[in-house]
């Protein structure tokens, strides 16, 4: 992985009528990375991602993608980069082919190569039977996927992935995820917005959005280290009751409510586990085990940008 | 400019039209309605006015009056009266829009003097038919007079004391059987162009915001001269083939005398049709949704166009201030120039003046329409 930025924003800041969606970001992209946007809907992301894709002025700051600026050359950065918006962009009464075919010529893929481009990504899109299907007759994944092929189609040295598998079933995804990882293998510089956050766990790197603002930007490891506090995981029949238990306990810094347990994040793991199960006992509050895990992204980002957890 | 980019954007354009039925009815069907509607539909000729006739001579010469009536073709007995309380009654529930009144002295004073008077009665309410039909009235009556004349002349050897000194010879150029759907067939053609061009241009990027397909488009690096020229091209030739069908079916099917030159029209129709599907375009860029910018178009075109066109009401009849509003109005010099070439054969120094306002038309709208695309979402 060379060290040179591939994307570099400074400053960068764009506001709706009154509403600031984005806030003074400044950020960079390295060659080869999978660079990850995470954040709940209304952080931004998709705003960020427009900008970079030269498809939305920013008011303030400046992009250079691959040296371009893309503020005052935007049709320059066009042909390095890709960009899959969140809405299926793609022509739902053209058929799988016909959708390559259109996005080939419009960059000017060589005939030859075309084919060939073609028939790997169809293959490693798993979509190769379904050439002649109209793409508005897809599933959702499988549309994701097209999306992914067009965006592919010129060989781009930036993909830019806004909300990619919103909506996509985990087989799907999977595909997806493993055609990202040889495109990176490639050089292609990926960066995504996600909403998901086990998805952002596997970026590279990764900036959390909340509210028009980056607050941290790391690698998924280092933005763990970053946490405050550790976890215990509390599983029990009505995690809802434990929450509100151990709201007010003494050490307990956050609490999230995870399925059927809650992740109580704590001062320090070993001294506060045995007051935990002492009070929930006390209250005769019913829970199987209370557990040291590792924290998941989605702790973190509860943790260090706090407010309203993403899905 | 990228004419791969280009003919990716027709040819996507293409299949798109052909899987929509919307655009192809409108391609395809309304050219056809529209021809049958207002080719038939559209007539200012009047026959056979209905008419009652209160002969109160009742005399071979008066019978004979009233018989040329009904034998021209323009008017139908409605009704024969007996009192002028009947005539009232008629006129009063429409049974007929005229009556003709023939005096009861009517052949003797004609045998004594040599003149006579006939009188005919109109129902005003519709000013343009009681127009027309008081015209063919007296033309009638022309005609029967000038029978008389002649019998007169037979019978004393000398004219009648009055009878024409003068003696009008009118002969009618280019349109020589008055035959109004002469007039009209040429303007519909005009309209239908008009119509169905803006209509389907109107959609064709307002569809891609709506669906959602444009964001994707404009991150690639066409540009929007490449998209318009891709976009319009496809319109253009399903235009080409509308209005040949339409120019086709107004010389073959209405038999509209055709004199101009077919390059000439090819020429000019194409030129009309730059115009028209670069103001659908030019509405489709602004208005982001196709309901919205296919109502505009068809507002747009259908009123001005039906109203200020001069296809049938004749501009020069118009206030100056709505004469100057015309000009405006692209389609009149389509609507002029189609005439002048199916019923004048118009040389093309005599049609230079229409085919330069169309011309600057297709000009600017083009330009405009270049220019108003904006690859940004904002």
């Amino acid at each position: 992985m060379s060290s040179a930025a591939t994307i570099t924003a400074q400053k960068l800041g764009r506001s709706f009528g009154a509403t600031a969606a984005v806030r003074d970001i400044n950020f960079s992209i390295q060659r080869g990375e999978i660079f990850g946007f995470a954040g709940p809907d209304g952080a931004g992301k998709t705003t960020v991602m427009r900008m970079l894709a030269g498809v939305l002025r920013p008011d303030s700051g400046s992009i250079a993608v691959e040296g371009i600026d893309v503020i005052a050359n935007p049709e320059a950065a066009k042909s390095k980069l890709s960009y899959m918006p969140q809405r299926f962009g793609l022509y739902e009464d053209l058929t799988v082919a016909e959708n390559i075919f259109f996005y080939a010529e419009l960059f000017s893929v060589p005939r030859k190569l075309r084919r060939a481009r073609a028939g790997e990504l169809l293959e490693a899109a798993g979509l190769t039977a379904f050439q002649q299907r109209l793409a508005g007759q897809l599933s959702g994944g499988m549309k994701q996927k097209l999306g992914l092929v067009c965006a592919l189609i010129h060989t781009p040295s930036v993909l830019l992935l806004d909300e990619p598998t919103t909506g996509v079933d985990p087989v799907s995804r999977r595909d997806f995820w493993a055609i990202l990882y040889n495109l990176r293998e490639s050089g292609v510089t990926i960066v995504l917005s996600t909403a998901y956050m086990d998805e952002a766990e596997r970026c590279s790197r990764l900036a959390l959005m909340h509210a028009g603002k980056i607050h941290y930007c790391d690698t998924p490891a280092r933005l763990k280290q970053a946490m405050p506090g550790m976890l215990l995981a509390i599983t029990a029949a009505d995690p809802r009751a434990v929450r509100a238990a151990l709201a007010d306990a003494p050490g307990v810094l956050g609490l999230l409510l995870m399925g059927d347990r809650v992740n109580v994040r704590v001062d320090d793991a070993a001294r506060r586990a045995p007051e935990l199960r002492a009070k929930l006992d006390a209250r005769n509050i019913a829970f199987t085990g209370i557990n040291r895990i590792e924290p998941a992204i989605e702790d973190v980002f509860v943790a260090l940008v706090g407010g309203g957890a993403p899905a | 400019m990228n004419p791969r980019r280009i003919l990716a954007i027709a040819y996507k354009e293409t299949l798109q039209v052909w899987r929509d039925p919307r655009s192809l009815a409108i391609a395809l069907l309304m050219p056809l309605m529209q021809m049958v509607l207002l080719g038939y539909g559209i007539s200012l000729d009047i026959k056979h006015v209905p008419l009652c006739l209160y002969d109160q001579e009742n005399s071979q010469t008066s019978r004979e009056m009233l018989q040329d009536f009904t034998a021209s073709g323009w008017f139908k007995t409605a009704a024969i009266l007996g009192s002028n309380r009947a005539v009232r009654a008629a006129m009063d529930n429409a049974t007929c829009i005229g009556a003709l009144v023939i005096p009861v002295n009517f052949s003797r004073v004609l045998a004594q003097t040599g003149q006579a008077q006939v009188q005919a009665v109109f129902d005003g309410t519709d000013a343009n038919t009681t127009n027309i039909a008081t015209g063919y009235a007296q033309g009638v009556i022309a005609q029967t007079a000038a029978t008389f004349a002649r019998r007169w002349d037979a019978q004393h050897g000398v004219r009648p004391p009055t009878a024409g000194s003068i003696n009008l010879q009118s002969r009618v150029w280019y349109n020589e059987t008055l035959d109004s759907r002469n007039f009209i067939i040429p303007g519909v053609v005009a309209i239908i162009l008009a119509l169905v061009g803006a209509q389907l241009t109107s959609l064709t990027v307002a569809r891609e915001w709506e669906r959602g397909t444009m964001e994707q488009l404009i991150s690639t690096p066409v540009t929007s001269t490449e998209l318009l020229i891709g976009k319009l091209s496809p319109y253009f030739l399903i235009g080409l083939l509308d209005a040949a069908f339409c120019l086709l079916t107004a010389a073959f099917w209405f038999q509209v005398p055709f004199r101009g030159s077919v390059l000439t029209l090819i020429l000019t129709t194409a030129l009309f049709g730059i115009v028209v599907m670069g103001i659908g375009y030019l509405l489709s860029v602004r208005i982001h949704n196709q309901l919205g910018a296919s109502q505009i178009a068809l507002m747009l075109t259908m009123l001005p166009i039906a109203m200020l066109s001069g296809y049938t009401f004749p501009l020069d009849q118009m206030p100056a201030a709505i004469r100057a509003i015309s000009f405006l109005v692209y389609a009149r010099y389509y609507v002029t120039l189609l005439r002048d070439e199916f019923l004048k054969g118009s040389s093309l120094a005599e049609m230079a003046s229409s085919i330069a306002a169309l011309l600057a038309y297709a000009v600017a709208v083009l330009w405009l329409a270049a220019r108003a695309f904006r690859k940004r979402l904002d």
